[in-house]
């Protein structure tokens, strides 16, 4: 963690002195070395959770004063998914960006891994909020950088004061833990609260600290700053924002749980359950239908995201130890999935100068090899076999059937074709030239041409440091999907993941837990036939998308657009990019969580 | 903790939001969003508070005076600092906003709809 931080220090001081290719190239190295860094640590915290104590403040009789770092496997994993997209991201950039910008880019996002990687490694929650203002404002600061547009400021603008507004109700649950419990240490925390039964207090300090994370983490109806963001933030940005920032709330959530709060609230469960699954749902089901309707490329995955982090949220809120290996495997072949298909629109931008998916129409037959990563990337988050995004989902599912919610494949197979079949019709308007224009009704739909100054086609064929990163991640994800032994670990690690006395006891008395005595599921094999129909359902989808006035007669296609198409406007239409009503709705979202916590704890 | 305090911590939280919401100048925006993390800070520090207490800094003084919670005050000053930050990476990006655009009403600016 610390050397991101210091050679970013390093670029920043001897900035004018240095030429451009040395400042990327000791990027990619810095990265790399992170990386390595980050999985010699989470093969080392597989077998044992690794505590380190900043400045040797040890905690003596139980009491914990200085702050520490508590790997165990799934901070560690987390840490090395953030090093390796931002080394892929480092890459794609070599030639992506062509202007000189003066070193801003890579000493910015620089920083950004650093702050990333000491969120998802902290254990005490204080320099959990530390990192995550880090993170948060080196991201406002990477989003806007195209300054000449109104576009990226305005994205900046509503991602800054949206997620700042979560930073603070982070604090204020801190701070209401702190009061109560007079801790900051996780497990402390942790100790301190598990005798007592959760009051009004414990509640509340819950409520925000949940709600900030899911601010960040883009859970309805919290999320509307996520499309505008990576609408207008450079490419090799959204990788990491995509991949890594937003599923870091989300292990940032799981862990605060699990460490502090499980010993109070573990009593009501199944009411946790219920409503963080019914937040789950919710937001995979907008972000998916939101997703169908676009047409700028970029947002259209940002949706997507906002439907995963969704899934994730179902197999987090579900309390089960297999589905959260399961949300962990599913978390990293997304985030390889996803930096993929972003890095493709990235070359989609660089080639042909425009993400819009009408303007591009048919021109992607120049560019072939992306339009073949483009479609596996659509496969894959249709949850396809043998990706590991099919194995992610058959764990999450076989934990919630566990805990009494049987009907989660409908959901996921619903998802993920709605996601993919946006993806893969994309792929038919660009690459193949198929289906019709639609009305431009929502000023959203105006960005594409403007995004076309982000970079430069400078020769006239994809470069290899933008395609390979991409076929990389993306055989990465299927890598994911067939790793012998992986489904084993992810389960241990998510039992130790919820043991919240072990975690207590490594902290403060350095005492090695024994390893979790939770019985091992047999390996989830893949429900073969489940994958294969979501991904029929994603191609169908994008026909039905693509050819529907071949298919459809005009009557039969105007009562669709009358009933669906006005339900889908009206949500659209509150996609306002009007920072106060994101406002509102944060509001109104945090009122809910609130309300439902509180009936659910009483 | 007391009650006065924490709900003057609430009314600002409150009315930071509600300004937020409700606001037509980006300028005025920036600055709710400070109000609202203003109360964050009153919340710290009342909840550091001890009836009594001097300020924890022990040079003159004999250790195991009654002193008020530095804990929270390094947590505040953390706070003061990341909001510094904050306010003026979004003031900076007003300023261009405004340059680009010519106004600074978040009605009028509306690129990213849908």
């Amino acid at each position: 963690m610390a050397i991101p931080f210091l050679v970013a220090a390093a670029i920043a001081a001897f900035s004018p002195v240095l030429r451009r290719r040395m400042v990327e190239t000791v990027a990619i190295l810095t990265s790399l070395a992170a990386t390595a860094l980050c999985a010699a640590l989470l093969w080392w915290a597989s077998r044992e959770p690794v505590v380190y104590w900043f400045a040797g403040w040890r905690p003596r009789h139980g009491l914990a004063l200085g702050i520490s770092f508590t790997v165990d496997a799934f901070g560690a994993g987390m840490a090395t998914l953030v090093a390796v997209l931002a080394t892929a991201a480092f890459v794609f950039s070599w030639r992506y960006f062509e202007a000189h910008e003066g070193h801003r880019f890579h000493i910015l996002m620089l920083v950004f891994m650093g702050a990333m990687i000491g969120f998802s490694l902290t254990g005490d929650l204080f320099n959990l909020f530390v990192f995550f203002e880090l993170m948060s404002v080196v991201g406002y600061a990477l989003t806007g950088t195209r300054v000449e547009e109104p576009a990226p400021l305005q994205g900046a603008i509503n991602f800054g004061v949206i997620n700042s507004i979560g930073g603070f109700l982070l604090l204020w649950g801190i701070g209401l833990v702190y009061a109560r419990t007079g801790a900051l240490n996780l497990a402390q925390i942790g100790q301190a609260l598990a005798a007592h039964r959760p009051d009004g207090l414990v509640v509340l300090a819950f409520t925000l600290v949940l709600a900030g994370l899911f601010v960040k983490g883009s859970v309805v109806p919290f999320h509307f700053w996520l499309p505008d963001a990576h609408a207008v933030a450079p490419t090799p940005v959204c990788v990491l924002f995509s991949g890594a920032m937003v599923e870091l709330a989300l292990y940032a959530a799981a862990r605060v749980y699990w460490t502090a709060f499980d010993g109070s609230l573990s009593p009501f469960g199944a009411g946790l359950t219920r409503v963080l699954v019914g937040f789950g749902v919710a937001t995979a089901l907008v972000g998916a239908a939101m997703s169908f309707a676009q047409q700028h490329i970029k947002r259209l995955l940002a949706f997507s995201t906002v439907s995963h982090v969704g899934l994730f949220l179902v197999g987090l809120g579900v309390l089960d130890h297999v589905s959260l290996g399961g949300a962990a495997v599913y978390v990293l072949s997304h985030g390889a999935v996803k930096a993929s298909l972003f890095m493709c629109a990235g070359i989609l931008l660089h080639r042909l100068g425009s993400i819009d998916e009408e303007q591009l129409r048919g021109q992607g037959r120049r560019v072939p090899a992306a339009g073949a990563l483009f479609v596996m990337g659509g496969l894959a988050l249709a949850e396809v076999p043998p990706f590991g995004t099919a194995l992610g989902k058959t764990l999450i599912e076989q934990g919630a059937a566990r805990a009494g919610y049987g009907w989660t494949p409908w959901l996921f197979g619903a998802v993920a074709a709605t996601t993919g079949g946006a993806v893969l019709r994309a792929c038919g308007r660009v690459f193949l030239g198929l289906g019709p224009n639609g009305p431009r009704r929502f000023a959203s739909e105006h960005l594409g041409p403007l995004e076309g100054r982000e970079t430069i086609e400078a020769r006239g064929r994809t470069p290899a440091t933008m395609l390979a990163p991409a076929a990389v991640l993306l055989g990465a994800a299927l890598a994911l999907g067939v790793l012998p032994g992986l489904t084993r670990q992810a389960e241990r690690g998510a039992a130790r993941f919820e043991d919240r006395k072990a975690y207590a006891e490594r902290v403060l008395s350095g005492v090695a837990a024994p390893q979790p005595s939770e019985a091992v599921e047999p390996a989830g094999t893949f429900r073969l036939l489940e994958g294969l129909a979501s991904g029929a359902a994603a191609v169908a989808l994008a026909g039905i998308a693509l050819f529907r006035e071949r298919l459809f007669s005009t009557p039969v296609r105007r009562r669709a657009r009358g009933t669906l198409g006005r339900a889908l406007l009206a949500v659209r239409g509150l996609q306002s990019g009007h920072v106060g009503d994101y406002a509102a709705w944060l509001v109104v979202g945090l009122a809910a969580l609130g309300g439902l916590f509180a009936m659910a704890f009483r | 903790m007391r009650t006065l305090p924490f709900l003057l911590a609430a009314w600002l939280l409150f009315v930071g939001l509600y300004g937020i919401a409700t606001s037509r100048n980006f300028v005025h925006l920036i600055m709710c969003l400070s109000v609202v993390q203003s109360s964050t800070y009153v919340l710290l520090l009342e909840v550091g508070y001890r009836a009594g207490g001097t300020a924890p800094i022990f040079k003159d003084v004999p250790p195991g005076t009654r002193a008020v919670d530095p804990v929270v005050q390094a947590l505040t000053l953390t706070d003061v600092v990341v909001g510094v930050t904050v306010t003026a990476l979004l003031l900076a990006l007003v300023l261009q906003s405004h340059k680009r655009s010519g106004t600074l009403n978040p009605d009028e600016l509306r690129p990213l709809e849908g």
